[in-house]
């Protein structure tokens, strides 16, 4: 029997920011929330499978070719279709190309 | 609280400091420095047998240091040859508004004389140092010199993005919050670029970050190939743009004022940028150089670095670093991981250690003595 979901907490850099970053594991099935300080959380997501700590969590779904946001900068582009609660990390998101990065982030 | 000097800056320390000019006569300045409590040896590997362009960065970087506010007097040590440029050094740092003097083995008639030429002068110095008290001063005199070393995972979470928030409310009361290593910005530079105040901020920008790429490439590495490395992304971080983004967010969120060159004082208050290498000791040394009388220095493995000019404040990215060498650290951002802060609370007290530091309390670092001096080398000795 797998373990009951638990509680996992996250961090958001930005408001803007479609991943959150785990300060701890999580199981498929675990409730990710995010820190808001003053031991305050706010449930975003499930996770759709295991995310080690440090990782980020996609906390809304993200298209091909979708900027992914961290500091509400675009920090990659989503090489597959990404949803909610699944592990965003290098086998679903490539760098800016030189060429993508000269497009203001602001604009 | 500062020491106000007479081109008008303030420092937060009242340093009177012994330079070499040439790695030869650095060990006899650690033994004039010795011979003489209180007073502040600076020593490094660096001399003649330069080109041109390291002499250059070599002679402002000594200056630079010699005439931060921090220093209350300097003495250059020097050979006294042909080549010599000991008084040049000290002539540059009175062109700047600053006292120095400097004394060299010909001159003096051998070793002997030359210790006891330097101890006087010294002595005398710091006399003259101990009558200055702290007066009184504005965060808007603050330099504050922002670095990281020693990375890992949580830099770009916790501790980067905290020291933002103090960068921010520094630029807020009218300071300069000056961000460095150009390396560490490879990938964010547009970022960075777009924050610039008007469109010539940007291009020295990114004309930086094309030079030290170009020089990178001819020694055959590439940084935007090898980055983010394979410590890295098992940690966690994806892309470069993600890695960079995390060490530009010292920087806060303001609007870019103004970049310089390695060891150049900034015109302009607010955000500004130097050109330094990712190598930290050489790159508070040229921060201390442009004028910061203080440093941030957010660290996840607990780099020692400090410098003997300006105290250098840690900051820890997680408490685990914090519990392990809770000497070596001046504020834990592993808080804000444990639901105990925030990035917001986090960043209010590291502005506050940066007011107390200014007002005297003593750095972790300057507690333990470290006082590491690096020149940035550009090329070859000869």
């Amino acid at each position: 029997m797998p373990e009951s979901p638990k509680r996992v907490r996250a961090i958001r850099m930005h408001f803007d920011d479609s991943v959150a970053i785990l300060i701890e594991d999580a199981a498929a099935g675990d409730e990710i929330v995010l820190e808001t300080g003053a031991g305050a959380a706010e449930p975003a997501v499930r996770a759709a499978e295991p995310i080690p700590y440090g990782h980020k969590v996609a906390l809304r779904a993200i298209a091909v070719g979708e900027p992914v946001i961290k500091y509400g900068e675009r920090m990659g582009i989503a090489r597959t279709a990404i949803a909610p609660g699944e592990h965003v990390h290098v086998h679903n998101v490539r760098g800016l190309t030189t060429e993508e990065r000269s497009v203001s982030a602001r604009g | 609280m500062g020491y106000r000097r007479p081109d008008g800056r303030v420092g937060v320390r009242n340093h009177v400091v012994v330079f070499n000019t040439v790695a030869e006569v650095g060990p006899l300045v650690r033994r004039i420095a010795e011979s003489v409590p209180g007073s502040v040896p600076v020593v490094h590997q660096h001399g003649y047998a330069q080109f041109p362009e390291d002499r250059e960065q070599t002679l402002r970087t000594l200056a630079g240091n010699a005439a931060n506010p921090n220093v209350a007097n300097s003495l250059f040590i020097g050979l006294g040859d042909e080549r010599d440029y000991s008084h040049e050094l000290a002539e540059r740092v009175r062109g700047m508004g600053r006292s120095a003097a400097a004394l060299t083995i010909r001159e003096a008639g051998g070793v002997g004389p030359l210790i006891a030429k330097a101890q006087e002068y010294l002595r005398a110095s710091l006399a003259a140092a101990a009558e200055i008290s702290r007066e009184p001063a504005d965060t808007s005199e603050l330099i504050v010199g922002l670095e990281c070393g020693g990375s890992d995972g949580w830099s770009g979470v916790t501790a980067n993005p905290a020291l933002g928030v103090a960068s921010d409310l520094v630029v807020a009361d009218g300071g300069t919050a000056m961000l460095s290593e150009t390396t560490e910005a490879i990938g964010a530079e547009h970022i960075l670029a777009a924050r610039a105040i008007s469109k010539s901020v940007a291009e020295d920008f990114l004309a930086i970050v094309a030079e030290y790429e170009a020089r990178m490439k001819a020694e055959g590495a590439d940084y935007r190939k090898g980055n983010p490395s394979p410590g890295n992304i098992r940690g966690g971080l994806t892309t470069l743009d993600e890695k960079s983004l995390g060490c530009i967010k010292k920087g806060g969120s303001t609007p870019l004022m103004e970049v310089v060159r390695y060891a150049v004082r900034p015109a302009k208050k607010g955000f500004v940028f130097m050109d330094t290498p990712g190598y930290d000791v050489d790159s508070v040394t040229g921060m201390a150089a442009g004028g910061a009388q203080i440093v941030v220095f957010t660290t996840g493995r607990g780099s020692p670095t400090g410098s003997p000019i300006v105290p250098v404040i840690k900051v820890g990215t997680n408490s685990r670093l914090y519990e392990n060498m809770p000497d070596h650290i001046d504020v834990n951002a592993g808080v804000i991981l444990e639901g105990k802060g925030t990035l917001e609370s986090v960043g209010r007290e590291i502005y506050r250690v940066i007011h107390e530091v200014a007002s005297g309390r003593l750095t972790a670092a300057e507690r333990h003595g470290h006082a590491e001096f690096g020149i940035w080398r550009l090329a070859e000795s000869v």
